[in-house]
């Protein structure tokens, strides 16, 4: 997110802080005064993970500093599993597949690599799933073994979370 | 001590070598093998038993059956080590019942009898007072029953994973290794003696299953059966797959898991990182046991084979003759 504050000392600690106090994570920060912007304000992107709904206290909290949300970034999809589809991905449409996570709303297929080694041979894929947090996670991975069973494909899951 | 010992194939006879050449005061006065039988009260000659088995094909008396061996001869503990059926459990679930029956110890590696009739079987020991023990059901010389019932006492399971069948992680780590098919993978196996003739029992993950189910019903106090088993096999998987995971320092393995918070028991590949402790080499089996107050505990070993596999019923009979038995 993309923040305005005072230019005063003090300032970019007290944005920092309401972060930590919802459980937030800074990943970077990024800060530096623009020729454009005025004298009296600065403006600093953050780059953060924030544990699902704790956005909207955040803003609540900031504001309540003073400080000025300029814009707010793309929420993240933080979940991610890797699945290896063994079938005739193929000859099963594998972009429906694809398409019943990326549906969900909740969940998308942000990777995939895929080898055919042969007409007719049952090809393999390794497909990335990312999703807003593990629940979801846990409704992709019921549909996708739904389409799986549907289609005759395998599933191959991590044992762990990665 | 004295011990009958029905069944005189790789293991029978590992465990007969074992006893001969280490003096831990078992002597054998029964033996049997399908065919033939053999009681001798005074404790039966080994090496001439091994030399008939090898040139006759059968150890004893063609007029002696295993059942004669298992209600006549005298023994404090009977050893069954007769091939698995686990469809009925027999003829090793008679036998036990037989020695039960007379109020004598039961020591076995025999996984039918104990994963479809372990309430009763334990029911009728205890009214008997007697042990029956089966270390060797699971993961051959890796002591994992004794290390659940004993060592880990009091500790509460929530998890159970592992590597369980030696012939589908050989298969795995040769077509991880060396980018073999699962056929040629196979094929290797079989050459090596590590894959039977029929291997569906292996690669189709109904062995692993098994011993899922026999620690389920024996340590984790569930009510399960093999169809409560979730089970895919190994047979359908591709180099490509191995490949894919491989690129990201992943590989797959067959594992067998036991939630019994969410009452789960599970067969499957599994997609595990490189370093993960259950990713290990060739025939090994290996079982990480997550537990409230121990945490994470891995064992590794060697699952299967005629020694390893008389190790795990050496240690059951130590157990009992400590726990049981006086005099000689």
């Amino acid at each position: 997110m993309k923040l305005e504050m005072k230019d005063t000392p003090g300032q970019l600690v007290a944005a920092l802080k309401p972060i930590s106090a919802v459980g937030g994570n800074i990943l970077a920060v990024i800060h530096q005064r623009d020729a454009l912007s005025t004298a009296e304000t600065l403006d600093v992107q953050i780059v953060l993970e924030l544990p699902e709904g704790r956005l909207e206290r955040l803003l609540e909290l900031l504001r309540e500093q003073n400080v000025g949300v300029v814009r707010i970034g793309e929420e993240r999809l933080l979940e991610k599993r890797s699945f290896i589809l063994i079938g005739h991905l193929m000859h099963t449409d594998l972009g429906d597949t694809v398409d019943r996570i990326d549906r969900t709303g909740f969940a998308e297929v942000t990777e995939m690599s895929l080898v055919m080694p042969a007409i007719n041979a049952p090809s393999s894929a390794r497909i990335t799933i990312r999703s807003i947090n593990i629940d979801d996670m846990k409704s992709a991975l019921t549909i996708l073994q739904n389409v799986a069973a549907e289609k005759d494909l395998l599933v191959i899951e991590p044992l762990e979370e990665m | 001590m004295r011990i009958a010992l029905l069944g005189f194939g790789s293991v029978g006879q590992g465990i007969a070598r074992a006893l001969r050449e280490k003096d831990l005061g078992i002597s054998i006065t029964g033996i049997a093998d399908s065919r033939s039988g053999l009681i001798a009260p005074g404790g039966i000659d080994i090496d001439a038993a091994l030399a008939q088995k090898r040139e006759l094909g059968y150890c004893g008396d063609p007029s002696v059956r295993p059942m004669d061996v298992a209600l006549l001869a005298e023994y404090d503990a009977l050893v069954e080590v007769t091939p698995t059926d686990v469809i009925t459990g027999e003829p090793a679930l008679t036998h036990i019942r037989a020695a039960l029956g007379r109020g004598r110890h039961v020591v076995t590696s025999n996984k039918g009898p104990i994963a479809l009739a372990y309430d009763d079987l334990i029911a009728e020991a205890e009214s008997r007072h007697v042990s029956l023990r089966y270390e060797a059901t699971v993961c051959g010389a890796i002591p994992i029953i004794h290390a659940l019932q004993e060592g880990l006492a009091g500790n509460r399971v929530k998890r159970l994973s592992g590597v369980l069948n030696g012939t589908c992680n050989y298969i795995l780590t040769r077509m991880s290794d060396e980018g073999l098919t699962y056929e040629q993978a196979l094929m290797e196996a079989r050459e090596l003696g590590y894959a039977e003739a029929d291997p569906t029992y292996d690669v189709k993950g109904i062995d692993a299953a098994i011993k899922l189910v026999i620690l389920a019903n024996t340590i984790l106090h569930m009510d399960k059966a093999l169809d409560d088993v979730q089970i895919t096999g190994i047979d359908l998987l591709t180099p490509d797959a191995l490949r894919l995971a491989e690129e990201q320092e992943m590989t797959i393995r067959l594992i067998g898991e036991i939630i019994p918070d969410e009452d789960i028991l599970r067969v499957s590949p599994r997609i595990i990182g490189k370093a993960h402790p259950l990713v290990v080499e060739g025939t090994l089996n290996a079982v990480t046991v997550d537990t409230d107050m121990a945490g994470e505990i891995t064992f590794i070993g060697k699952g299967a084979g005629s020694v390893e596999t008389a190790s795990a019923i050496i240690g059951d009979l130590l157990f009992i003759r400590d726990r049981y038995v006086t005099g000689t």
